[in-house]
């Protein structure tokens, strides 16, 4: 029986769907059967991340309405075999679905995958509370800005409302030099702040807006940061302790002979 | 409290004088016509001149406030006296858990979120946070175990001399009863261990130590005095 996720952040923009599509990849890369739900309906975008959006016959309220069978809406992903998305309608608006056809929709899925991950549109209204409906965790995405955060901490505050485990939280988008020189929010105040316990930071990349364009998620890179990042949280989901990756930034080779000959 | 020491026997009265004044103890058996009937005789017949303060206790006896009204009518018509208060031993369940309502701490064990509201009855213990952009409202006072980052509002209502207590203050707003104060527009380091009060000479809301708690409201925990 599968595990479903939510991944919410109340704000826009801040990388809830990069971050379902390689937490998915990632899971994939385990091994783990993964379905990936998009709820954003009316402005899809996880499929394009994922460079599935040419193969999309039918969408999630097709599903719901009964237009045509579970296992027909569902995208095989190019790479995996274990790892699908259910589209979510380009056409439609988030009016068009309930949170009880959500629910009945992943108590369905959950018997074939390990892993359901749903991704979640902005805001706090109707998209919202279909999203949750059927999760049994969720994961909440913030980046180190204070409206971000403060968007973070209204959505736990609604989350603690539905019968979820307590949220996990995910810090996007970290430039080091930033928090260091005091014009970002730093890991531990967000976590003190918003007191849920922290699944993982993913450091600032152009790796993932390259990758997201190509319609490779940024997970599949054996060695880029983010993608380093993506793979612990999977691990963690998957139960593993892991500790945080330093933010410290690469070193030249200079620095590192120096630092060998004690000369810093 | 007991029957009295009389020092002017009547049928349903007892009067006698205190250091706070002339109380008049009324019977709380016989019924409530003929103590009316008694207490304006008894008045008009008091030959006290000048307009004098009197107590009345009603000892075991529930009045509602239709039947106060009448008895501090009757006193005021028959004589010069003044009631000053009616006292009685006993209260209404209803008025009891208005009072319990009023004078208990009641404890929140968890994070005030942005976006929440929390409406309290009486004084309320925070053993969490008040995150920026969420609202604690509370008849009394606040009192917080975490940091206050938020809005806490003291004395909802009418409240004057309530505070707020924080053992981390850095809040969005402290409002008092019917005052407001925020915090600067630079961005200000938080303080630990102080309180908000309102300071009764300028009228104004302002933060002192902790340490200085009990000079400036030293009946804080005097919680008989409020409510009823």
């Amino acid at each position: 029986m599968g595990e479903a996720i939510v991944i919410t952040s109340g704000k826009g923009g801040v990388g809830k769907t990069t971050t379902t599509a390689n937490i998915g990849t990632a899971l994939a890369l385990q091994d783990k059967k993964v379905c990936l739900i998009d709820t954003d309906i009316g402005l899809r975008n996880l499929d394009v991340i994922l460079g599935l959006e040419n193969r999309i016959i039918f969408d999630i309220v097709d599903v719901v309405e009964g237009r045509c069978k579970l296992q027909a809406a569902l995208v095989k992903d190019k790479r995996f075999d274990c790892l699908h998305l259910l589209p979510a309608a380009q056409s439609s608006d988030k009016n068009e679905v309930t949170p009880e056809g959500i629910k009945e929709l992943i108590d369905e899925l959950k018997p074939d995958y390990d892993y359901i991950l749903i991704d979640c549109p902005a805001g706090i209204e109707q998209g919202y509370k279909n999203a949750v409906a059927g999760a049994d965790k969720a994961i909440v995405v913030t980046t180190p800005e204070k409206s971000s955060v403060r968007d973070a901490d209204r959505i736990i505050g609604l989350l603690e409302q539905e019968e979820l485990e307590p949220p996990h939280l995910v810090i996007n988008r970290i430039r080091k030099h930033m928090m260091d020189s005091g014009d970002m929010l730093d890991v531990d105040d967000i976590v003190s702040t918003l007191s849920v316990e922290l699944l993982g930071v993913i450091m600032d990349d152009e790796d993932v807006i390259r990758a997201s364009h190509h319609g490779n998620p940024v997970a599949f890179q054996p060695d880029t940061k983010a993608s380093i990042c993506y793979r612990n949280i999977s691990r963690r989901i998957l139960g593993e302790s892991v500790p945080l990756m330093s933010f410290d930034e690469d070193k030249g080779i200079m620095v590192k002979v120096k630092k060998l000959l004690g000369m810093k | 409290m007991g029957c009295p020491k009389m020092t002017e026997a009547n049928l349903y009265l007892t009067m006698k004088g205190t250091n706070e004044g002339i109380i008049v103890y009324l019977d709380d058996q016989c019924s409530f016509k003929a103590l009316l009937n008694e207490l304006g005789s008894q008045m008009k017949s008091e030959t006290i001149e000048n307009t004098t303060e009197v107590i009345i206790n009603c000892q075991n006896r529930y009045l509602q406030d239709w039947q106060l009204d009448e008895i501090r009518q009757v006193v005021e018509e028959q004589s010069s006296l003044k009631v000053k208060s009616i006292e009685s031993n006993v209260l209404s369940h209803e008025e009891a858990l208005t009072w319990f309502d009023q004078t208990t701490i009641k404890p929140f064990v968890k994070t005030v979120r942005s976006g929440q509201v929390l409406h309290v009855e009486g004084d309320a213990l925070i053993l969490g946070d008040i995150n920026p952009g969420a609202t604690v409202n509370a008849t009394g006072n606040i009192f917080v175990m975490g940091q206050l980052k938020g809005i806490a509002h003291a004395g909802y209502a009418e409240g004057t001399e309530h505070v707020v207590v924080a053992s981390y203050m850095n809040p969005n707003q402290i409002r008092i009863a019917n005052k407001i104060s925020r915090a600067p527009d630079y961005e200000v380091q938080g303080s630990s261990q102080e309180f908000a009060y309102i300071n009764q000479e300028t009228g104004q809301i302002e933060l002192d130590q902790i340490h200085n708690l009990q000079k400036i409201r030293p009946n804080l925990t005097d919680i008989v005095e409020r409510g009823l």
